[in-house]
């Protein structure tokens, strides 16, 4: 969609992208991966992964490093592309689209992305919040938008007043929360968390957790994850990644309860890993 | 103690002295150039050598006026055509440039880098001048060859400082890539992009062998850009081969106001670079 397709579409907010507008919320798959192989170079870093991730709920990825879960994330979005002599097998389907049929900057709107360290540019707050708005054409009342994204990202209270401020000034945690609120901004269907509690402390840690359980009526979120606790607080659903594999997916009470796989088992119970 | 561990202490304490007083002979040659510069120079620069014409031998007093503002014209003209292109071409080089074509070029760059200047006056001479005439734009050219690379190498290493991360964040929110370029990693390195655009100026700034053959000199103010034009490092030159007592001391005053100008850009360079990339560590 080009910039000028953007301008004409209304001033409230930004448009929704979603051919599946009018389908109902809820069960079905928002986010599908089928049979997805991925390469680094001769490397195979994920071998036949398919997923489907139901809508407005929370699914967490979890394993020990280097097993693939992080990889698996960035082909989603496909921002795995960022990194040379790389190349995907299989399909990833958003609302039955092959995302590699939609425009990758349009794309990368609908699927929001939050990485494992905050990564806040060197600008202010605001413009911060506001970059997303920006390079997608928005032409409402930005500061709206950006106290709007804030408050859902529960950072307003704390940067009301220094908005104009280096974002580099922000805890590390609230960094964290910036950056979703950034990813936020645009509205995303669905939200990739890529460890994103990893450098934080418990209270920061619980922040974000709670916040993104008030995110979840308003997008489908994916959460790779080091700690097993946390896949086990905020997760609908968990999926156990091991050497590129995806070795058992199901509602996150099986997988912690009764998982069927024995290596899941000796994962979630610390023999290994 | 052993005398072993005694001759090795002795050793020690010898060696941190070599590198000490080493240390201190690079640093007090700046001194020493700046000092025999202003000793032999400083009676020459006054009000009359910023504003006056050089005078024909044998008449005392007079001043380089046409060999400042010349000089400053061709820096300009150098920078107008050569930083553009450096800056570009270090962007290229650390954002798109894939892996072998890249390299090939970086490894060009170093090698453009290394041409004696010398070279690159006779290569413009042969192209430009030889056409049209000695020149201030020739000068420029030959200049503007030189900070290309110097502009290009340093545009890509600062660039390629800016952590992956911050691109992927732009990049992650929808913005394409000349986009995530322009509004995130640039303005992230400009410092440090800046900086290195000062250093190159400042070295081409003292450069006299691509001025002999390109934009030559004059004795006054000539007919514009497209004129031979005189500047203060070939100033330097003809009048310290000269054999005339007073030519001599305006060279050092030549070369006195031309370092302190190269000074002051690598100081203002070093104040700006108060860090190399805009990014928390």
């Amino acid at each position: 969609m080009s910039p000028n397709e953007y301008m004409t579409m209304g001033t409230a907010n930004l448009p929704s992208a979603s051919s599946a507008a009018g389908k109902p919320v809820g069960q079905q798959g928002k986010l599908k991966a089928v049979n997805l192989n991925f390469y680094y170079g001769a490397y195979q870093a994920l071998h036949n992964i398919s997923l489907d991730v139901p809508a407005n709920r929370i699914t967490a990825l979890i394993g020990p490093s280097g097993c693939g879960k992080s990889t698996f994330l960035r082909t989603l979005n496909r921002i795995s592309e960022t990194i040379r002599n790389t190349r995907v097998e299989g399909e990833i389907l958003l609302d039955d689209e092959n995302v590699m049929n939609v425009d990758v900057t349009l794309l990368r709107r609908r699927v929001g992305m939050v990485f494992q360290k905050s990564n806040p540019f060197p600008k202010s707050i605001f413009d911060n919040v506001a970059y997303g708005l920006k390079v997608n054409g928005f032409r409402g009342r930005l500061a709206e938008a950006v106290e709007k994204s804030l408050k859902r990202a529960a950072l307003w209270e704390e940067v009301k007043d220094k908005l104009h401020k280096s974002a580099y000034a922000l805890s590390g945690g609230q960094q964290q929360r910036l950056c979703i609120a950034r990813a936020l901004a645009v509205d995303p269907e669905v939200l990739l968390l890529d460890e994103p509690c990893s450098a934080l402390d418990p209270i920061a840690t619980a922040k974000i957790e709670d916040l993104l359980f008030t995110l979840k009526d308003q997008c489908t979120i994916v959460i790779v994850t080091h700690n097993m606790q946390q896949a086990a607080r905020v997760a609908d659903r968990t999926g156990f990644f091991l050497l590129g594999k995806l070795i058992e997916y199901n509602t996150t009470e099986i997988i912690f309860k009764t998982p069927t796989r024995q290596e899941t088992e000796d994962y979630i119970t610390g023999r290994f890993g | 103690m052993t005398l072993r561990n005694r001759w090795r202490k002795t050793l020690s304490y010898f060696m941190l002295s070599l590198t000490g007083v080493c240390a201190v002979v690079a640093v007090s040659l700046l001194f020493l150039i700046l000092g025999i510069l202003v000793y032999n120079g400083w009676r020459s620069v006054d009000w009359n050598f910023f504003t006056k014409l050089p005078k024909p031998p044998g008449e005392p007093g007079g001043g380089m006026a046409n060999a400042i503002v010349g000089s400053l014209e061709i820096i300009l003209l150098a920078t107008i055509m050569g930083l553009p292109v450096g800056f570009m071409a270090g962007v290229y080089l650390s954002e798109f440039g894939g892996k072998t074509f890249a390299f090939l070029i970086r490894y060009m760059a170093d090698l453009l880098n290394g041409v004696p200047s010398i070279v690159i006056g006779i290569f413009v001479w042969t192209v430009v001048v030889r056409r049209f005439h000695f020149s201030a734009y020739a000068g420029g050219i030959a200049l503007a060859l030189i900070l290309i690379p110097i502009t290009a190498r340093s545009t890509e290493q600062f660039m390629t400082m800016v952590p992956q991360t911050l691109r992927e964040g732009a990049l992650a929110l929808g913005a394409s890539k000349w986009r995530a370029i322009a509004t995130v990693v640039v303005p992230a390195a400009y410092r440090g992009i800046a900086t290195g655009m000062i250093l190159g100026v400042a070295r081409i700034s003292g450069e006299t062998a691509p001025l002999l053959f390109t934009s030559l000199n004059n004795q006054f103010w000539g007919g514009g850009l497209s004129d031979q034009t005189a500047s203060l490092p070939m100033m330097v030159y003809t009048h310290a081969t000269a054999p005339y007592d007073d030519w001599h001391r305006q060279a050092w005053a030549a070369g006195l106001v031309l370092l302190f100008g190269v000074l002051l850009a690598n100081i203002a360079a070093r104040l700006i670079l108060s860090r190399g990339i805009a990014v928390q560590k």
